[in-house]
């Protein structure tokens, strides 16, 4: 392949992977923070996070011939997603972990599993009814097109993208913004509220927060509520960049999501960030793969192929593991949430 | 003159367990009649509205799990030994394959389970004994189908095919090379290894040890290569896979297959405890799936590998058909009384393992691993032989369950069967072997009957749509069995005496105080495990310690 071809490819792949890497960041998230308070990995993230996305698509499915506003669309259906994952969440700790407070470290960890296969079948329960299984998204019209390809504002913008070869979609750009606003709002939340304290003290230290007058539970419902509705907000967002989810497809991108918040440093919301888009990026480098196998004369590397990208994260887990437990951003006396 | 004996002090006996020998006795013969009549097609037609009824799956589930009662009970009930020898042997023995001969489906049913009794026994001494949470299991089930698979398919002839057609710069010198790379690299790991149980390892011998390491693998894969080369010029001779007598071979080499690779994965991953070594071996098991996909040369890729060949018994072939079995019947019923065997011999090196030092050792490292070093348990290597020996009963058993199929792909080693068997052992009972075995019968019946037996009987119902058919709802089942009894039964349903305690500390507190130090263990949550002990609050699981 010619340098000048390579060289956008390479810019848009990269790009994409970064796009990707923010809906695997806002999902690591909601690992992390529940990671931070119990130290249990919530399993059942993955399948909170495709109910948000289910939701989504159901709202979008409904409004799909009204003449609203496509941004109020979206909106309507963030908050819908969010509500119900987060709600979903709070349903599962209340039921499932909150029993177990204290058991042995196997018993909730299988529980967890047992939780996430439940949700698998309920939700493909729920859209089998209606004789669904693949759900299609239909988006806004607009979301599809090329960002600024018509906009004279911002079309100054969209030309320079396009000059440097970057060619990304709207939905693209609307899917990075969300990501980043919802980051914001979290953060604030964490470090410059009373609850956002009180989630801290208690992933710190249970029982002296509890001995400050916290009362630990509430505030842990709150963290599975928080980390819930970032489920419902990546929920969507992966519908939209994917545009078709099902009751299964939660599980490659939860491991990989889980895998960005080890690298990251598990319970560091920066770090989960982080991770998520060295991931995004790293899977798409490796989906691209053959290419750089053919360019340099490596015919074997043409093997490897998009297949393998989906090993990639679990190679990536296995490294860091081995040689930096604590990830990257992560220290002996992290802060977490 | 006599002496008035003074009364004797009431002595507490234990609660004495009547004897069942006859309704042991009465419950194997009402099963097996039953279990016998419902597989006989032609004895249930004159049975009129009754035998429809039997032939129902999810009724003949029920029948069959009534029949496995039997040595259920045997196992269970207080009963005369020669009772139990009567209804264990027969049952298996006898009844099974004589109901099996009108109805093969019953002997590839028993098969079944069976093998997922093994793999249950095998994740039971990961899990259970030795507190490892591994959801990867089904690899090394995956490694014995394919080590057996490859060779005795038409695969192998066309593996030798492609490396005639491309034989590269390879020939005898190449196995010369690789040969001596391969003697010298090993000798020189052997070396540094015992250099390092004389001095402290220093960076430069641990790296001269990964980089011979390194070498050794190469050399492997150049005497490989080379020896596939050079044997290509008989590639037409094993067109249909090589000489079935070699199974027995590859019975001793599929354990040792899955055996090496339980290590290879356990050696970076051991490191690590809890969750991190579930979503780690989770990994892994995918990582294994993906390359069986994706190598296909080897493999065949998604279109699987067919047709696989079985052990030639023609002394077995003729003794069953002077018992009346059908030529057709023969391997089936050969694999039957293989895997009998071979579940026997599992089950028999569990029980003497778990008596052994190394199954205490396992326990101990489940319990406290700490206290379990501080005891000079080397932690590392009693946690690699567990995976190792759990892996070599799925090896095994890999094998037979291939030569059973004739058809293999990566789809039958997904990250669901691995979840299938944990949710066997949580069932059972961590730790317990009987209940483990007790779990893969339940979920295998679940699995094969009793659930697609419900898919049919709802595929008629008009106002059910496909796509809620019971059949497709395993998923929900096993995470409502693991939640469940997690929830309700941590210690599964015929517990293991000691993890039973473990679990109900508090409950047993009461009891404890008499001796006086059971105060101290009040907390609970005091004593650090990776398996069984609570959640402390500053534990990271993620690295070494």
């Amino acid at each position: 392949m010619e340098l000048s071809v390579l060289l956008p490819f390479i810019v848009n792949v990269i790009v994409g992977g970064l796009v990707l890497g923010f809906v695997y960041a806002i999902i690591a998230l909601g690992y992390t923070m529940v990671y931070g308070v119990l130290q249990l990995i919530n399993f059942a993230h993955s399948e909170v996070f495709i109910t948000g996305a289910v939701v989504g698509f159901e709202i979008f499915r409904v409004l799909q011939d009204s003449a609203m506003n496509g941004y109020l669309k979206l909106l309507l259906a963030l908050l819908a997603a969010m509500t119900v994952s987060g709600l979903l969440n709070v349903l599962i700790e209340r039921l499932a972990y909150r029993p177990l407070r204290g058991a042995p470290r196997l018993v909730p960890l299988i529980t967890a599993i047992g939780v996430s296969l439940i949700l698998q079948d309920v939700l493909r329960f729920l859209e089998g009814l209606q004789g669904r299984f693949d759900l299609t998204y239909t988006l806004p019209t607009g979301f599809g097109n090329k960002f600024c390809a018509t906009d004279s504002t911002c079309a100054p913008v969209g030309n320079f993208l396009r000059t440097i070869g970057v060619d990304v979609q709207l939905k693209d750009v609307i899917l990075v913004v969300v990501a980043l606003v919802s980051l914001l709002v979290l953060n604030y939340v964490v470090n410059r509220t009373r609850l956002g304290k009180a989630i801290r003290a208690v992933s710190q230290d249970r029982v002296t927060a509890g001995l400050m007058g916290i009362d630990s539970n509430r505030m842990i419902s709150a963290t599975f509520l928080i980390g819930g509705s970032l489920g419902g907000v990546s929920g969507v967002l992966f519908g939209m960049k994917f545009g078709t989810v099902n009751a299964y497809s939660g599980f490659d991108p939860g491991i990989i999501a889980f895998t960005a918040a080890v690298l990251g440093g598990i319970g560091s919301i920066p770090g989960a960030v982080l991770g998520g888009l060295l991931l995004g990026v790293i899977q798409n480098l490796i989906g691209v793969m053959n290419i750089f196998g053919n360019l340099l004369g490596f015919a074997n590397l043409g093997t490897i192929d998009a297949s393998y990208s989906k090993i990639g994260p679990f190679i990536v887990l296995v490294l860091i593991l081995i040689f930096k437990p604590t990830g990257l951003l992560g220290k002996s006396n992290v802060e977490k949430v | 003159m006599t002496v008035a004996t003074p009364a004797k002090p009431a002595v507490r006996r234990p609660v004495v367990k009547p004897d069942r020998t006859i309704l042991l006795v009465l419950f194997f013969v009402v099963t097996s009649v039953l279990l016998i009549i419902s597989h006989q097609p032609g004895m249930m037609k004159s049975l009129g509205p009754f035998g429809d009824v039997l032939r129902n799956k999810v009724v003949e589930a029920l029948v069959v799990s009534l029949f496995l009662a039997n040595v259920l009970f045997a196992y269970l009930w207080k009963a005369a030994n020669w009772a139990k020898l009567l209804v264990g042997i027969g049952s298996l023995l006898f009844v099974l394959p004589l109901a099996g001969q009108t109805d093969t489906s019953l002997l590839d049913l028993s098969i079944q389970i069976m093998i997922f009794a093994a793999l249950a026994l095998g994740l039971n001494i990961v899990v259970g004994l030795a507190g490892l949470l591994d959801l990867g299991y089904v690899a090394f089930f995956a490694v014995g189908a394919y080590t057996w698979s490859i060779f005795a398919s038409p695969r192998f002839g066309e593996v030798l095919k492609y490396y005639g057609e491309n034989p590269g710069a390879t020939g005898s010198g190449t196995l010369a090379i690789g040969l001596v790379l391969t003697g010298v690299t090993a000798g020189s790991m052997l070396y540094i290894r015992g250099l390092h149980g004389r001095m402290a390892p220093t960076r430069l011998s641990s790296l001269s040890f990964l980089l011979a390491g390194f070498g050794l693998l190469s050399g492997i894969i150049l005497v490989g290569r080379s020896i596939l080369v050079l044997a290509s010029g008989s590639a037409a001779a094993v067109a249909s896979g090589i000489n079935p007598g070699f199974f027995w071979l590859f019975l001793a080499l599929s354990i040792m297959a899955a055996a090496i690779v339980g290590v290879l994965i356990g050696l970076p991953v051991l490191r690590l405890k809890g969750d991190y070594l579930a979503i780690i071996t989770l990994g892994l098991g995918e990582v294994i799936r993906v390359l069986a996909n994706n190598l296909g040369l080897y493999t065949a890729g998604s279109q699987g590998i067919t047709p696989i060949g079985s052990a030639p018994v023609p002394w077995f072939n003729s003794l069953a058909g002077s018992l009346g079995f059908r030529p057709d019947q023969y391997s089936l019923l050969f694999l039957y009384v293989l895997v009998l065997i071979v579940i026997a011999v599992i089950l028999l090196v569990n029980v003497r393992l778990d008596k052994s030092r190394i199954g205490r050792a396992w326990v101990a490292i489940r319990d406290d691993e700490i206290a379990a070093q501080a005891m000079g348990v080397p932690l590392m290597q009693t946690k690699l032989i567990a995976f190792a020996t759990g892996a070599s009963f799925a090896g095994v058993m890999g094998m037979i369950f291939a030569a059973k199929q004739t058809f293999i792909s990566p789809e039958s080693f997904n990250l669901l069967q691995s979840i299938t068997v944990l949710s066997m052992v949580v069932l059972g009972g961590m730790g317990s072997f009987s209940g483990v075995i007790l779990g893969a019968a339940v979920v295998t019946l679940l699995n094969l009957r009793i659930l697609p037996g419900l898919g049919e009987a709802s595929a008629n119902v008009p106002w059910i749509p496909q796509e809620v058919n019971p059949a497709n709802f395993n998923r929900f089942i096993f995470g409502s069995i693991l939640v469940a009894m997690m929830l309700l039964r941590p210690e599964g349903l015929l517990p293991n005496k000691r993890v039973a305690r473990e679990l109900h500390h508090e409950d047993d507190q009461e009891d404890e105080s008499e001796d006086g130090n059971a105060s101290g263990l009040k907390q609970g949550g005091d004593v650090y495990s990776a398996g069984l002990a609570t959640i402390k609050e500053d534990d990271r699981p993620g690295g070494e310690r």
